[in-house]
């Protein structure tokens, strides 16, 4: 009997936030064009979410790559197939795991510092001021960040995907003792520049949009107090994993 | 107290009828308040009674349920985004918090909106910029960043900023909170002489009544969504009505109630009738 009212407010809930975001987005989009007066902010801000997240995204690349290598050096052994080790690498970095893991990763890293500076900015009546001095929040503070993010996030899931494949060379190659021209020449002839590299530029261009819209839209739309920032925060991780894992799904399907 | 009887005509900001509700909570029922060009008013009041609501009415920043607020002429309500911007960048705005941009160096947090909406050469904007820091004191403190700065100093810093452009309406909410005796003698100085010799309008909010008798050419006393009392200075502080006498002798009681409501007292603690 309780079960009901709650549920129905969830679904609610749920809607309205997508309604929110949506209406959110359309704001942004609109603020662009006023945003690339203030470009020196857009810049700043892909070297805050680009370049300052590049440790991290190095660090797990390099050791997703060195698992996989390692998984995989195993599994195709039992067929006789090591020489595949370096295609299979390549072609599940560049469609699936080098555009989605970067996105996770990105969420977690610039996503969370994205929201609870906006949130703060929020809070201390940072964005009320710039609304008093005549300057929109929406072109100052959000669209270069959605742009930084749709710009930063290619860049970061190729960097991404070669420290994998470097990792993934160590483990089937220098330790293993795969053939060296094998593993890039079965890689090389099997991985298409359009179908392969370039579908995973285009998903991690839409999921840096996508993090970065509800990293700022969490942000924005926060309460105004200390608690509220940590509920957008952990919002911000939350919503952009579900809906870079749910469009990676609808754009493969697309893509393929 | 009637509004009308201010000269409304030469009023900068004219407001009537205004009504707003946030949440259950009545703020205004029915205020009329006119704010003439030139002058000093400050607006008093018990604390959560509306005066940071009342100025963010003024400036657009949210919208009453009903009532008419016209600023140098134009009708709020009738302004779109882009009206409401070029409105605003004559109005010069020092918030409670101060709000200072913290990325951003004090001499830059005080050049942000001359960057955003003037192209000025770099040398014209920096002498600007030391400009208006040095008459709030502070041009030796350009290179800090505002977490470097006290309360006193980031509040000095937000009224170098709200002045940067010369704007035609400076709004101050509580500017002599935490500004020690020399600061708020030179910040009560400031708004003064920038009053007179910019012939800007200047709107007061603050508690401070030895403060605000000595700059305030008016004060708006507003309590239980009304105006309570207004006039000059020296008349309201004779206390010649109950709100009056209540608010500017700092008497518990009155029509303004100390106690936020609750149940009996008594009741409360557990004391019931024959028992304790």
């Amino acid at each position: 009997m309780s079960d009901k009212p709650v549920r129905g407010s969830l679904i609610g809930d749920g809607l309205a936030q997508v309604g929110a975001l949506a209406l959110f987005l359309l704001q942004v989009l609109a603020a662009l064009p006023r945003s690339l007066r203030h470009f020196t902010e857009t810049i700043r801000q892909i070297f805050f979410v680009g370049a300052m997240s590049l440790i991290i995204i190095m660090t797990c690349g390099l050791f997703i790559g060195l698992v996989l290598g390692l998984q995989l050096y195993e599994v195709l052994s039992r067929f006789g197939s090591t020489a595949s080790v370096g295609t299979v690498v390549a072609i599940a970095l560049y469609r699936e795991l080098g555009p989605v893991v970067t996105a996770l990763l990105f969420a977690g890293r610039a996503g969370t510092s994205i929201t609870a500076e906006i949130g703060l900015m929020r809070a201390t009546d940072q964005l009320a001021a710039m609304e008093m001095m005549a300057v929109d929040p929406l072109a100052y503070v959000v669209a270069p960040r959605f742009l930084a993010g749709i710009i930063a996030m290619p860049l970061l899931a190729s960097i991404f995907n070669a420290l994998a494949i470097f990792g993934a060379h160590l483990v089937a190659v220098s330790w293993l003792g795969l053939d060296n021209g094998t593993f890039w020449s079965n890689m090389t002839g099997a991985v298409d520049v359009w179908t392969d590299v370039m579908n995973g530029v285009w998903k991690s261009a839409v999921f840096g949009g996508v993090v970065t819209l509800v990293a700022t839209f969490q942000g924005y739309s926060t309460a105004p107090t200390s608690e509220g920032v940590a509920y957008a925060t952990t919002r911000t991780v939350v919503y952009s994993s579900i809906l870079t894992l749910a469009i990676d799904f609808l754009m493969t399907a697309f893509l393929m | 107290m009637n509004a009308d009887s201010a000269s409304s005509t030469d009023a900068l900001v004219r407001i009537r009828g205004l009504r707003t509700r946030l949440g259950a909570k009545v703020i205004f029922d029915g205020v009329d308040l006119d704010i003439p060009r030139g002058r000093i008013t400050a607006i008093m009041g018990p604390s959560g009674t509306g005066k940071t609501t009342l100025l963010r009415h003024m400036t657009g920043q949210l919208v009453p349920d009903a009532g008419e607020i016209v600023v140098d002429g134009q009708n709020l309500a009738q302004l779109d985004r882009n009206g409401l911007f070029d409105l605003r960048e004559r109005i010069g705005y020092l918030f409670q918090n101060s709000a200072l941009l913290t990325d951003f160096s004090v001499f830059e947090n005080v050049a942000f909106p001359l960057r955003q909406h003037a192209r000025l050469p770099e040398e014209l904007i920096r002498n600007i910029v030391l400009l208006k820091l040095q008459a709030v004191g502070l041009r030796g403190a350009a290179d800090l960043m505002p977490a470097e700065l006290s309360g006193g100093m980031a509040r000095r810093v937000a009224l170098a900023r709200a002045i940067v452009r010369d704007p035609m309406l400076l709004i101050y909410d509580e500017p002599f909170v935490g500004l020690d005796p020399i600061a708020l003698n030179q910040v009560l100085k400031l708004i003064r002489v920038l009053n007179a010799t910019l012939g800007l309008t200047s709107i007061v909010v603050a508690h401070e009544l030895s403060a605000v008798s000595r700059v305030a050419d008016q004060i708006y006393l507003i309590a239980a969504g009304k105006i309570a009392a207004h006039g000059q200075p020296q008349e309201l502080v004779r206390g010649e009505t109950d709100w009056t006498r209540q608010f500017f002798g700092g008497e518990a009681d009155g029509p303004v109630p100390f106690h936020y409501p609750a149940r009996d007292y008594a009741a409360d603690l557990g004391f019931t009738k024959g028992r304790a």
